[in-house]
């Protein structure tokens, strides 16, 4: 396989019954000079995309668990055939949970430990910049992404989260303060490999002047997520 | 028509969010004598013949699979519901 273009990079997009969020990425995806691509669900061919982004919502209503049913979506048998080749997959928020559920990453979910549903501009750090999805970042650097949710809660035993640490696989840890009761503080964690990453803040809510966070600019100026596109773009490069 | 009942609990060490806010609440309604509360889930498996031992195996299977997931819960029963006692 030739190293696709960046201007070339396709980006898939999947859409589950009651994503809320995939529009938002496919517009990150554009803004970051990539071409998304919609997927759907039920269709277990990824159309040749070079990186997979599952997107934020309430997929299938959370029920059973969030995220519990969508991993057994056709679209998923693929992503996790994908995944372990070294394709680049980002889950974000529902995502994040999809792919703890697919096994892809360790851990779990649970509701917020003060149970209200939580939206706000989080600052998170950035503990590791070696993943497809964070190479554009400094490593310690902070950045302010909207966080959303109520099962934000990253649970995982004492092992797992030893392991986790051991092998610099926490990604992103909440700064300032604990907005869900996450164990040690992780907000987002990536798999051995690097290609792989989820995460419980939205970085497609913040990748234009104008629709983002407040920022050192002035207000909803903050596009500290675009660095996520950007990443996986340098990364396909690269590949 | 037999039925399968399982039960689904969070794991002891994991704090649970939804037994916390109920534990809140029963003192306000004068419910003074407990002092934890933890909540599961409970599922109905219905099976169109009778619930044999391959239809509980199957049942439990699916327990540990796809009713359960056991980074953050424990799958506490698995039973033919027939043999249920009602309170």
């Amino acid at each position: 396989m030739t190293a696709p273009a960046l201007d070339a990079a396709r980006i898939g997009v999947i859409t589950f019954p009651g994503t809320l969020d995939d529009r938002d990425a496919s517009r990150a995806v554009r803004l970051a000079g990539g071409e998304p691509v919609s997927l759907w669900h039920a269709d277990g061919d990824l159309h040749g995309v070079d990186a997979v982004v599952l997107p934020g919502g309430f997929s299938y209503g959370d029920y059973l668990r969030a995220g519990a049913i969508s991993r057994f979506a056709p679209a998923m048998d693929a992503v996790v055939d994908g995944a372990k080749g070294g394709m680049p997959v980002l889950g974000i928020c529902n995502g994040f949970q999809v792919l703890t559920e697919a096994h892809l990453l360790p851990g779990s979910m649970v509701k917020n430990d003060h149970l209200h549903f939580v939206c706000r501009e989080q600052v998170l750090s950035v503990e590791n910049t070696a993943t497809d999805w964070t190479n554009r970042y400094e490593r310690g650097q902070h950045i302010t992404i909207p966080l959303k949710n109520q099962d934000g809660q990253f649970v995982a035993d004492e092992h797992t989260l030893d392991e986790l640490e051991g092998e610099g696989r926490v990604v992103f840890r909440y700064q300032g303060w604990n907005p869900n009761g996450s164990r040690r503080d992780i907000a987002g964690i990536t798999n051995a490999r690097g290609n792989v990453v989820g995460l419980m803040p939205h970085p497609e809510h913040a990748v234009e002047a104008g629709f983002g966070p407040d920022g050192a600019d002035g207000p909803r100026s903050g596009t500290d997520g675009l660095g996520f596109f950007t990443s996986v773009l340098a990364a396909l490069v690269r590949a | 028509m037999g039925r399968v009942v399982v039960e689904v609990m969070p794991k002891p060490e994991i704090l649970d969010p939804q037994g916390k806010a109920v534990v809140g609440a029963l003192p306000r309604l004068g419910f003074t004598q407990f002092s934890g509360v933890r909540q599961g889930k409970r599922f109905e498996l219905e099976v169109d013949g009778e619930v044999t031992p391959e239809v509980l195996a199957a049942a439990q299977q699916a327990a540990e699979t796809v009713l359960s997931n056991p980074v953050i819960e424990d799958v506490v029963r698995v039973a033919d519901a027939s043999a249920e006692v009602v309170a």
